[in-house]
């Protein structure tokens, strides 16, 4: 019995539920290759529907771990802030508030809206994010310093560990994930194949 | 104790600090103009302005709120709200009538921010207010009406 509940346990898991291995458990043939499989790991965050739905590369966000389209209908607006008159900040505040009348809750950080539409990721490889992200006319000016803090200490990126009630959290930690971020660019910033 | 200005004056209220503004609003102050729908964020109906912006008041606890500015519908002015009112009135609007002040607060904000919507424009900025009656078409009417007669 015990067993078939640990059985249902499992298979009821999100698919998206994964492990974010460290930097010292991703090896390579040689610095590049290992560069390369540290951004890999790297991309179990960056695919994660917590980061993505917020990366949308058309239209607006969308919600939930299948990426379903934010009810709402919001568009993008030309700020990345929601349409005239129906900003972001209209029902997202500035922290996760659990709702009082069901389970769930609303998420909120302050700031929080779109990515801009350079930084779109939905759809796209892992080989084209890394180039997005290495772009300083795509990523908003940073250069490779300016993304490790960004992936390490940004609230807005933390989110995705503390997404509130009724979200899986993104795998693993941003400490770890600053620690991955620290580790691609020290072996040299490679960017997967494909 | 929150202290916070609710329709131009001064309340310090001593209630929950995670009781949702609009349960202060409707059952502390008996601001009942602002409805309860959904209590999620989902229909709109509890939508005040909060520091100038819309904002649904049943997930918004009242901790967040200390020297916040909120205007219920009951404190409501202004050039584009007298606009949206009248255009309101004229087209007979309201039916039940229970999503009506949130519609008006997304329809005067949207006003301020873009004088002559169109009707995508319209349809984007209302997206988040449900009207259970379906008067779509007479909101999507009166607006283009509040924004006619603001262009003088």
């Amino acid at each position: 019995m015990l067993r078939m509940t640990l059985m249902a346990a499992v298979l009821a898991a999100p698919a998206v539920a994964q492990e974010l291995r460290a930097p010292d458990q991703i090896t390579g043939a040689n610095d590049a290759a290992r560069s390369a499989a540290l951004f890999t790991e790297m991309g179990k965050v960056l695919q994660h529907p917590r980061c993505l739905n917020c990366h949308p590369v058309t239209g607006g966000p969308t919600q939930g771990d299948d990426m379903h389209p934010h009810n709402p209908p919001i568009v993008r607006g030309e700020a990345d802030f929601g349409a005239a008159g129906l900003n972001c900040n209209s029902c997202h505040g500035t922290e996760n508030i659990p709702y009082l009348t069901r389970t769930g809750s609303i998420p909120g950080h302050d700031p929080w809206q779109l990515a801009p539409v350079s930084m779109g990721w939905q759809g796209r490889s892992l080989a084209e994010i890394c180039a997005q992200i290495k772009d300083p006319a795509r990523n908003g000016g940073k250069d490779l310093a300016a993304i490790l803090d960004h992936h390490a200490r940004d609230g807005l990126v933390g989110w995705g560990w503390a997404p509130g009630e009724g979200r899986t959290p993104a795998p693993g930690s941003q400490q770890l994930f600053g620690e991955l971020t620290r580790a691609w660019i020290d072996t040299g910033a490679v960017c997967p194949a494909g | 104790m929150t202290t916070l200005t609710i329709n131009g004056a001064e309340r310090t209220l001593d209630v929950d600090p995670d009781t949702p503004l609009l349960w202060v609003l409707r059952d502390e102050l008996r601001l009942t103009g602002t409805k309860f729908g959904c209590g999620v964020a989902q229909c709109g109906a509890c939508t005040v302005m909060l520091n100038g912006m819309p904002r649904r008041a049943c997930v918004t606890p009242i901790r967040t709120l200390a020297g916040a500015d909120v205007t219920t519908i009951e404190g409501m002015s202004g050039r584009e709200y007298d606009a949206v009112q009248a255009a309101w009135r004229a087209l007979d609007v309201p039916q039940c009538g229970w999503c009506q002040s949130g519609q008006v607060m997304s329809a005067t904000m949207l006003l301020q921010q873009l004088p002559a919507p169109t009707d995508q424009q319209i349809d984007e900025a209302m997206a988040g207010n449900i009207c259970r009656c379906a008067t779509y078409h007479r909101i999507r009417t009166a607006i283009h009406d509040a924004a006619r007669t603001l262009e003088g």
